[in-house]
Formats: structure tokens, C-alpha cells, sequence
């Protein structure tokens, strides 16, 4: 892969030390960009879980919970049962259009703000500052020996970690389960064995992948730089080193030898900075998250020396080369507005707006009708047929209803419950369903042996409580003669 | 992307007109060469541990495999053992419910109770085993075989009825309690002559309601009375104590034309069901029992 051989020195043997990377605290616009997200997703992550959502006496009062063992997923308002898992489908594919939205418009913003490798791997990288000091500093440390400082550094440094780690995935199982419940079993030593292994693989990989694996998650075993690299084109923003305007390098230049000098005065603060360790001005890499940390570095020295900032920015490769030209800078928003962009955000959008209206719209109750085919009709000794049906009654309201079930067609037909009697057939049944259930049922339909063939009818099932839902399942009675 | 390969290696190409470049394997196809780049240290310990762990797996679970079995492992692990585990699991799970469906009389089970939902749906588990083969898969049964759907029972359609047909059978010969009755075979036995079994079959049709009465089936009434009459009622609506059929109903076990009633007439039936009670425990004909009667023609 490219790029060992500069952090190795190209050893050559049969496995490869990673080099370790000491990044350098900077300040600036990105920077403080960086923390306003980090702290922004993970009060979403801490919180969520924890926030309360009045739904009556028989469902959860958890805001956002996925219940698993009863197979509902709570979204403040929204309660998503099993068969409506196409809002699901419906969020993932607005995922994958936003994914090509926002990476054609600003690049991998996702790798580098919002990623939860990325935003932990932050945490865990400025609790190390703070407890080892800055780059300098921690190299230093490294390379000194052991002491009863250097141990207790390494000591208070690896229990926050883990604190954090801990803390990680404890916060994730509460959102499968009711939150303060959840919380007391888990400290009391009453939950199940299932949470606490959750909790436990989830710690262990937030530590590992946080405080020891780093970026190397992000070169070795992440998918996400190469399916985002693909889905750039020259107009979309990286993070990009105008070379023609730094090249060549001041340092090391003779001063008076008059060869005209570039921007760049290596003095390598944007590799320094660099949470991936490497150096932006090799061009663009697919190691690179586009944290835009470099930027930050850069605009800093160029403040100080005099000259314009913006020798490393976000730029595209279309106006990176007419800037080279002689072009003006093009700024960032103008870039940003371009068909392409403009065409998957009215995808999304597009999806959007169906799925709350489809939300909207929806029916907390639904019929659902099988005709049993084995056997498909039965002659009672009175020579009238008989049919039989299984029926499902959703009630996905948080309360008891009574519906109405109604026979639409079949003008000599007459229905009853598989445990009733025969004697009690009617047009019209009618039943109640406990809140947040499905009731099923067996129907059985009586009509003379005259008539059509196979004659098609519908159950009709309508609420009882005043509210005008209804609900139509079409189905057809079989009597002897029909061809299958 | 900048190929940083591109830049010095010591360790560079062998043989190349050049001495830069990256280290290759030597290999080259259309001009596509493969690196030969170390491999990361945590993926070679990765894979060492793997065999460690597979050198451990091999000695504790059963895994190679010898002539005639595999080595046993020295945990004594086998998915046979896993199986019986899990079906023993099960069976102390369902004892309680066993021992309930066993012990109470299915007529007292509530029909709307959780108890009588789970002996129905043991009972269609059963019925698939022991009686598809006759009354088929849906219960519908044949010609000849009756149709446990419908609400037409020779010999009552109640639960205890039903159970006590499944326990002891139908004309089951080393069972003392079977359901026991015999048509005679009025044209094989030379009870009737053929002219009149014609005009008996010529009466049935008109009580059944197939055919107009005509002079035949006057000529058939006085018969069925002095010879059917005792079983099959005066009226021919049966009587359920000699399993002797309504004739007046809609449904025919062994068909209602004429060939098939003169056939009947003639050489007489008697289907056999076997004693179930010999074969199956009282828990399982309990719930075939729930099921039975659960079909829709239940009494």
C-alpha cells in the first residue's frame, strides 16, 4: 500500500511497525468547527436514550427505543411496526442519496467531522494532550524511561480511555431498552447477560480503535476512503495543496541566489498536525479525512509571515487549476451550487417529503385475509358450502379498539368465528384488539352452492370508535366445480 | 493520489536499469507489477494467533476424522449430545401441559382457553402423522374416507364423541368398545332381488331430494321401511348409534348417484378406523381430538 515505506523507512522485513503519530494541538476555524460537531453528536449519542415520550398507559415512555423483543421501533411520534420496516428501507436509501449529496458537494466531510472513529479518536487524542503534554512533549515521553511519572501518566491516560470506552457502550445498549431501568440493573448486577457483553465488546473496541488503532482503521480497515474517493469528481471540495503557489520551498533556499520562492517555508506544521500522519503536500491520498486540521496549521503560519492565507484550503481540482492559471479564488458556497448537487438534493428531497407524507397518512390498523385452500370449500349436509378464512387484526394504536368487520359482497353469505357457532352467523362481526397487538382469527363463510363459480367479495374491517378508518381485504368463495 | 512508491527506497528494484523504486515480487502482467510491501505486524500476529487457536480447537472439540468416527475432543462435546439436550429441554418445558391435556377430560376444556388453543395446534401436528394418510392433509378426507370438515358424524361430532371414536376406532376387531354396526349386504345376500333394490334406491333418491317420486320409488317405501327403516329411521335421517348415515342430507361417503347407492345397497360398506387408544398416549389423542372438533362441523 502506499505510504509505508516513508513511515518505515522501508525495512523491508517481514512485518511493519506502525510508525506512531504525535499530531500537534491546533487552533482555527476548522478546529473549532470540529469541536462544535464533536460535541453536537456526542450529546445526540449520550442523551438520546434518556429523553422521555408520553405515549399512554400501554407503550414505552422511551423517546427513541428499539424494542426488539416486541419488534417495535420508537421514534418520538412514529412507532414503526415490523411491516412498515420500509421506513426503515425509505431512511437508508435518503442515507445513500445524502452520502452522494454531501460528498459530491464538500467531499468527505462524513470522514472527517462526523464519523464516530474520527469524533473518538479526537476525544481520545486531546485527553492524551492534556495528560502527556503536546506533540513535543509525548515524544519526549515516549522516548524517556520509565519513571513513576511516565507510569502514572500512562496509567491516568488508559483509565480515562477506558472510562470513555465504558461509558461508550454503556450508552448504546440503552437505547434497546427502557434507559433508567436499564442503567440500575446494569450497576445493581441484575441485567442480562446480553447487555453487559454489549456493553463489554463495545468498550473494548472504543478503546482499541480509539486509543490504539487510530487512523489505521481508517487506511487499513475501513471501506469508506476508497467507495468515497470513487464518488468524487474535479468539482467536488478537498483539501488540496496549491503547490503552485507554495513550490518551490523557501527553507533551505539561498536567500540572495534570486530564484523566485514559493509560499511554502516547510516548516511542516501541516504534517505535524495531521491526525493520519501525512503530508498534504504529496498531493491528494486517500489517507487524507479532509479534517482540514492542515488548513488550520497553514493559515496560522501564513498569518505570521505575512502572506495570504489559503495556501492549503478547500478547494476543488477544477478551480485548484484555474486558480493555477491566474484565475481569482472561487469561493466555497459558490462551489458548492452545480447540477449535479442540485439534482440529488431534489432526490432527497423528493424521498423525503414521500416519506412523511406516506408517515402522515398511514392507517394504525390493518386487515389482513388468507383463504385457507385446504380444502378450498366444504358442502354442509344442508348443501350450502362453506369457506374458510384466516384473519389478521392489527390494532397498532397504544389502546384498546373495537372494529367492525363486515362481509362486502355474497349476498346469501353469513360469517362466524371458528369459536363461536354457526348458530351466531351474521353479516357483521365484531371484535376488540388489545393496544398495540394482532389478533388472528379464524373466519368461517357460509353462502348457498348456487351462484358463481369462484365469487369474488371483500371483508371490510372499520373502526368502532368513531374514527372513519377502514380497511378492505379482497378474497374470493370457492364452492365445488371451480377450477383451481 | 500522489504514488508515494514512486519515491526512493533503499531496498529498491532488483535488476532494474534503475535503482529507485519500490520493491517488487517480480511478477509483472501488462505492465501491472505487484508490490512487495510488508504486511502490517498486528495482522501477522492476528494470523499466528488464529493457528493457535485452531491447534487448541482441534484438541478440545471433535475435529479430525479417523476411519471410522472423529477424534472426541476432551471436552466430550457432540452436536448428538447438543440435540438431545435441546429436545430434553423442550420435553421438561411441555410436561407441565402434557400432563394437563392428559389428565383433564377434553369435553371440560374451555374452548376459548390458551389451554384448548395449544392442544388444537398439538393436535394438528398429530393429525399430519397418524390420520393424513386417510382423511388427507386439510381433513377433507376421499370417497370413503369421511370429511372431518364438514357437519355431517355417523357416529356424533361432540368431543367426547370424537374421542371415543379416535380411542376405540371403528370396527376395529381386537378392541371390545370399538364402534361396531353392519349393513347388510342386501343383494349379495339375497335379502332383495335386484328389481327391488331398485326401487329402494328409487325411494332414498326421493327422500334425499335428488328425484320426483314415480312409481318405482312407491313401489320402494314399503321395502325401506321393513328392511332399512331399524337403522336408518323411518324418515332415512339415521341414527347415530349404529353409525348409520342420514340419507337425507346433502353428503354421501361413498357417493349419492344411483350406481353408488345401488352399489351400497347391494354389497353394503363398513369402513374401518383403526383404535387409536392401542397406538398413541391419552395426551395425544386429547389434543387430536381439540383439533378434529376445532375444523369447523364440531358439535
Amino acid at each position: 500500500m502506499a505510504g509505508h515505506d516513508d513511515r518505515t523507512g522501508g525495512s523491508g522485513g517481514l512485518y511493519v511497525r506502525r510508525a506512531d503519530i504525535f499530531p500537534r494541538a491546533i487552533d482555527g476555524f476548522y478546529r473549532r468547527l470540529k469541536w462544535a460537531i464533536m460535541a453536537v453528536t456526542l450529546t445526540i449519542y449520550y442523551v438520546t436514550p434518556w429523553l422521555r415520550w408520553d405515549r399512554g398507559a400501554y407503550a414505552p415512555d422511551q423517546a427513541v427505543l428499539v424494542d426488539l423483543a416486541n419488534r417495535r421501533f420508537y421514534f418520538f411520534d412514529i412507532e414503526i411496526w415490523p411491516h412498515e420496516f420500509y421506513y426503515v428501507a425509505g431512511l437508508l436509501v435518503m442515507a445513500g442519496v445524502g452520502l452522494f449529496l454531501v460528498t459530491s458537494t464538500v467531499g468527505r466531510a462524513w470522514c472527517g467531522y462526523a464519523c464516530p472513529q474520527t469524533v473518538w479518536t479526537d476525544l481520545f487524542l486531546h485527553i492524551e494532550r492534556a495528560i502527556d503534554g503536546d506533540r513535543n512533549a509525548q515524544i519526549r515521553l515516549r522516548a524517556a524511561p520509565l519513571s513513576a511519572g511516565k507510569i502514572a501518566k500512562r496509567v491516568l491516560k488508559h483509565g480515562i480511555w477506558l472510562l470513555i470506552a465504558l461509558l461508550t457502550g454503556g450508552a448504546w445498549v440503552f437505547y434497546f431498552a427502557d434507559a433508567p431501568t436499564l442503567a440500575r440493573d446494569l450497576l445493581t448486577g441484575d441485567a442480562a447477560v446480553v447487555a453487559y457483553s454489549t456493553v463489554a465488546v463495545l468498550a473494548f473496541t472504543t478503546y482499541v480503535l480509539g486509543g490504539w488503532m487510530r487512523e489505521q482503521v481508517c487506511i487499513y480497515m475501513c471501506p469508506w476512503p476508497r467507495i468515497q474517493s470513487a464518488m468524487l469528481d474535479e468539482r467536488s471540495l478537498i483539501v488540496t495543496y496549491k503547490d503552485w503557489r507554495g513550490e518551490p520551498r523557501s527553507r533551505g533556499m539561498k536567500k540572495d541566489a534570486g530564484a523566485p520562492t514559493g509560499d511554502c517555508v516547510d516548516c511542516g506544521a501541516c504534517a505535524a498536525v495531521c491526525p493520519t500522519g501525512i503530508d498534504i503536500r504529496d498531493g491528494a491520498q486517500f489517507e487524507c479525512i479532509t479534517c482540514a486540521l492542515c488548513i488550520d496549521a497553514c493559515d496560522d503560519v501564513m498569518a505570521r509571515i505575512g502572506r495570504p492565507r489559503g495556501l492549503i484550503d478547500y478547494a476543488t481540482l477544477e478551480d485548484c487549476k484555474a486558480e493555477a492559471a491566474g484565475a481569482p479564488p472561487v469561493s466555497i458556497a459558490r462551489t458548492m451550487l452545480r447540477p449535479r448537487t442540485l439534482l440529488y438534493f431534489a432526490l432527497w428531497g423528493v424521498i423525503g417529503l414521500a416519506m412523511m407524507f406516506a408517515l402522515g397518512n398511514r392507517t394504525r390498523m390493518d386487515l389482513s385475509v388468507a383463504h385457507d385452500r385446504n380444502p378450498l370449500w366444504v358442502q354442509l349436509s344442508d348443501g350450502a358450502i362453506r369457506n374458510a378464512y384466516t384473519i389478521k387484526l392489527r390494532n397498532m394504536e397504544s389502546r384498546p379498539r373495537d372494529f367492525v368487520l363486515t362481509l362486502d359482497g355474497l349476498a346469501d353469505g353469513a360469517m362466524w368465528e371458528s369459536l363461536g357457532n354457526e348458530a351466531e352467523s351474521a353479516r357483521t362481526l365484531r371484535f376488540s384488539v388489545a393496544p398495540d397487538s394482532v389478533d388472528q382469527r379464524r373466519i368461517y363463510v357460509r353462502a348457498g352452492a348456487d351462484g358463481g363459480a369462484a365469487e369474488p367479495f371483500a371483508f371490510t374491517l372499520s373502526a368502532a370508535d368513531g374514527a372513519h378508518e377502514t380497511d378492505k381485504a379482497e378474497t374470493r368463495f370457492d364452492r365445488p366445480g371451480d377450477q383451481p | 493520489m500522489t504514488d508515494r512508491n514512486a519515491k526512493t527506497d533503499k531496498s529498491g528494484a532488483t535488476g532494474g536499469p534503475e535503482k529507485t523504486g519500490p520493491k517488487t515480487m517480480g511478477h509483472e502482467w501488462d505492465g501491472i507489477e505487484e508490490l512487495d510491501n510488508p504486511m502490517p505486524r498486528w495482522w501477522l500476529w492476528s494470523f499466528y494467533a488464529s493457528i493457535v487457536f485452531a491447534i487448541g480447537y482441534c484438541i478440545v472439540y471433535p475435529a479430525i476424522p479417523l476411519a471410522r468416527s472423529a477424534t472426541a475432543g476432551t471436552f466430550g462435546w457432540t452436536s448428538r449430545g447438543d440435540l438431545k439436550a435441546d429436545i430434553e429441554k423442550v420435553e421438561a418445558g411441555r410436561a407441565e401441559f402434557m400432563r394437563t391435556v392428559a389428565t383433564t377430560p377434553i369435553e371440560q376444556i374451555d374452548p376459548q382457553s390458551p389451554l384448548m388453543r395449544q392442544a388444537v395446534e398439538g393436535g394438528r401436528a398429530a393429525f399430519k402423522v397418524h390420520c393424513v394418510q386417510c382423511h388427507g392433509s386439510g381433513a377433507a378426507g376421499s370417497k370413503g374416507y369421511p370429511n372431518l370438515n364438514d357437519d355431517d358424524w355417523l357416529w356424533g361430532g361432540d368431543r367426547a364423541a370424537i374421542r371415543q371414536t379416535l380411542v376405540h376406532g371403528i370396527r376395529q376387531p381386537d378392541d371390545d368398545k370399538t364402534r361396531l354396526s353392519m349393513m347388510p349386504a342386501f343383494g349379495r345376500d339375497g335379502i332383495l332381488t335386484a328389481d327391488q333394490i331398485h326401487d329402494v334406491v328409487s325411494h332414498v333418491r326421493v327422500i334425499a331430494g335428488q328425484d320426483k317420486a314415480d312409481a318405482s320409488a312407491r313401489r320402494g317405501a314399503p321395502l325401506f321401511e321393513a328392511n332399512c327403516a331399524v337403522c336408518h329411521g323411518s324418515d332415512g335421517k339415521g341414527l347415530r348409534q349404529f353409525g348409520a348415515p342420514n340419507l337425507t342430507d346433502r353428503i354421501w361417503l361413498y357417493g349419492g348417484d344411483r350406481d353408488s347407492v345401488t352399489a351400497t345397497v347391494t354389497n353394503a360398506r363398513g369402513g374401518v378406523m383403526p383404535a387409536w387408544g392401542q397406538r398413541l398416549d391419552p395426551a395425544t389423542i386429547n389434543m387430536l381430538t381439540a383439533y378434529v372438533h376445532s375444523l369447523g362441523g364440531g358439535e
